[in-house]
């Protein structure tokens, strides 16, 4: 196989900023200081016009924002998963998903994989804040095809939608051309009957590697990657778990409230079966190279074939 | 301003009065001290300030207000129902079960409220957000937004000032009511952000500094709010909380408490006396 080529999310949603915001006058953006790291620099090369700078002060942008979608804009708003998601949960829970303002949080420096700059900006606990918020839909895609998609996605949704990037290269390997993505919609990696591997964000394209091992083993994995995370694509999980009998779940995320937590509580109460979460383990983490914290962490395709072995010897 | 202008706002004043009552009467619950003291600029604001139509409340043009303190509701809900927005009759019914009249505003539920608020400190970055949206999109409308004297102790107007200056949101018109006090105390003793003209000022605003219950003042400086380009204006109103009841004013136990029925008839007969007075005169 060819050297899969590798393109880290953040650099997606700045693409496809560009790209929406050439055909919607309505669509502006609104950043706290990260334009930069955050790729809405690229919107603010084509557009400047659009793009509105709002210091070091995720509060105000968040409601700032709020005010504008209630103006009939369309606003994305970015800053770190850590800052949008956390610093500014209670303007986002508020004056965002309250009122139900048609704004989309692009979010990145998502997960442990932020790396060097160490635990105080690497948010595993993003999924969690957002998913408690009525409405709110929540997606973490995989890789560069379906992050573009989900951008469009996201403007195409009427409503609020937080949506998590990476900052770390990540292997393309959705087809474009035949890529389609729907809100709220799983898609079937790789099938398979002893086992699901449930994984969302840069964890898919891990599982995906280690359904391929287990497979080599005798161990017939189906791998599902879901990028919206809430609403939950309850069907297929529901289908899996009748199946396979069996779910994995992974995320670069803390086990607590994130993926892991919103397939434990479709299956238990309609489908009850063994569920293993592979994330970050109620810990904070530290600096290192990002590639290196998700093999220290334990999210590599590596761990998740040995952890799904011993889960299915032990279940 | 007309003797005859001001005294019809002083009437419509005393009618808004006396929705606030009939409304925490009714929920047996919100807020009478801070609706009252800003009572008079509600008054201005929907009778005379603002460009708005009753029978099309989410008119395109329209001019927006965000009531930043929002548990003010009572007061904001008053001024839309004398202002024909909806029923008089739905006052009785606010925060209770059913009722489009929620605790604090919700844009989606009350027709004529521009921006859901109730958390201090985010509708002011909400109404900066509108202005500039309006700008944008080339509207020739403005934006108005109350806080309260104790609410600019959190952290996120002030990031909302900056917002507006930088962006030089001559559109949008921050109003804060100075009533001196909160749930805790006298506002200086709890945590003082005074002098609050001087910091606004610091932060790129026009400022005016008036008598919150002179329709005569609001008159000039909302005039002059309107005159003022290339930065925000700020109207900081000295007013008295519980203003026109004569046992809420200045008593900081009158914030967030809704009176009994013996409170509610002397209230009401204070405020029939008073506007009988009025339309006497």
């Amino acid at each position: 196989m060819a050297e899969t080529k590798k393109i880290a999310t953040r650099d997606s949603y700045g693409n496809a900023l560009v790209r929406l915001g050439g055909e919607h006058p309505e669509l502006v953006v609104f950043d706290a200081d990260l334009s930069a790291a955050t790729k809405t620099s690229m919107f603010k090369k084509a557009f400047p016009q659009r793009h509105f700078d709002c210091g070091i002060a995720e509060a105000n942008m968040m409601a700032a924002a709020a005010g504008a979608a209630a103006m009939g804009m369309v606003p994305f708003v970015s800053s770190f998963a850590m800052f949008a998601a956390g610093r500014a949960f209670e303007q986002v829970r508020n004056s965002i998903g309250y009122p139900a303002l048609n704004v989309k949080i692009g979010a990145t420096h998502g997960g442990i994989s932020v790396g060097e700059d160490g635990a105080s900006h690497q948010c595993c606990e993003d999924f969690a804040l957002m998913r408690s918020i009525p409405g709110m839909v929540v997606m973490c895609p995989s890789d560069d095809v379906e992050a573009r998609a989900a951008v469009q996605a996201a403007y195409e949704h009427q409503g609020p939608v937080y949506l998590r990037f990476g900052r770390l290269p990540v292997p393309v390997f959705h087809h474009e051309a035949s890529f389609r993505l729907a809100i709220g919609r799983g898609e079937v990696l790789q099938d398979g009957s002893d086992v699901a591997i449930v994984a969302t964000g840069l964890m898919a394209y891990e599982a995906l590697e280690a359904g391929r091992v287990l497979r080599e083993q005798g161990i017939s994995a189906r791998v599902i990657n879901l990028c919206t995370i809430k609403p939950l694509d309850k069907e297929l999980i529901l289908k899996a778990a009748q199946e396979c009998g069996n779910i994995v779940t992974c995320e670069e995320h803390s086990v607590i409230g994130g993926l892991g937590e919103a397939v434990c509580s479709a299956v238990c109460e309609a489908c009850p079966v063994p569920v293993r979460r592979i994330g970050v383990n109620d810990e904070f983490g530290h600096s290192g190279p990002g590639g290196e914290l998700l093999r220290e962490f334990g999210l590599c395709a590596e761990n998740i074939a040995r952890a799904t072995r011993d889960f299915l010897r032990r279940s | 301003m007309t003797d005859m202008e001001k005294k019809q706002l002083e009437i419509l004043a005393c009618n808004v009065r006396m929705g606030i009552l009939e409304a925490t009467h009714g929920g047996k619950s919100g807020h009478p001290g801070g609706s009252l003291s800003a009572a008079d600029v509600f008054t201005y604001l929907y009778f005379k300030e603002l460009k708005i139509d009753p029978n099309n409340p989410r008119w395109e043009e329209r001019d927006r207000f965000v009531l930043s303190k929002g548990h003010t509701a009572p007061g904001l809900y008053s001024a839309l129902a004398n202002r024909e927005f909806f029923p008089l009759e739905d006052l009785p019914t606010l925060r209770h079960i059913g009722s489009h009249l929620q605790g604090h505003p919700n844009m989606n539920s009350t027709p004529g409220v521009d921006m859901s608020t109730g958390s201090l400190g985010q509708g002011v970055s909400a109404a900066a957000g509108m202005a500039l949206a309006a700008k944008y999109q080339g509207k020739n409308c403005r934006v108005y937004t109350l806080l309260g004297d104790g609410e600019i102790q959190e952290g996120q107007p002030w990031e909302a000032f900056m917002f507006a200056r930088h962006y030089k949101l001559d559109n949008l018109c921050v109003i804060i009511d100075n009533n001196h006090l909160q749930i805790d105390g006298r506002v200086e003793e709890v945590m003082s952000p005074y002098p609050i003209p001087d910091k606004l000022r610091a932060f790129g605003f026009a400022v005016e500094e008036i008598d919150g219950h002179s329709f005569v003042q609001m008159e000039k400086a909302f005039a002059k709010a309107r005159a003022t380009k290339g930065m925000p204006f700020a109207v900081i109103m000295s007013t008295v909380k519980g203003k026109g009841v004569s046992f809420m004013e200045d008593q900081a136990g009158w914030h967030g408490k809704a009176p009994n029925d013996a409170e509610y008839e002397q209230a009401m007969s204070e405020l029939r006396s008073q506007l009988e007075q009025l339309e006497g005169m």
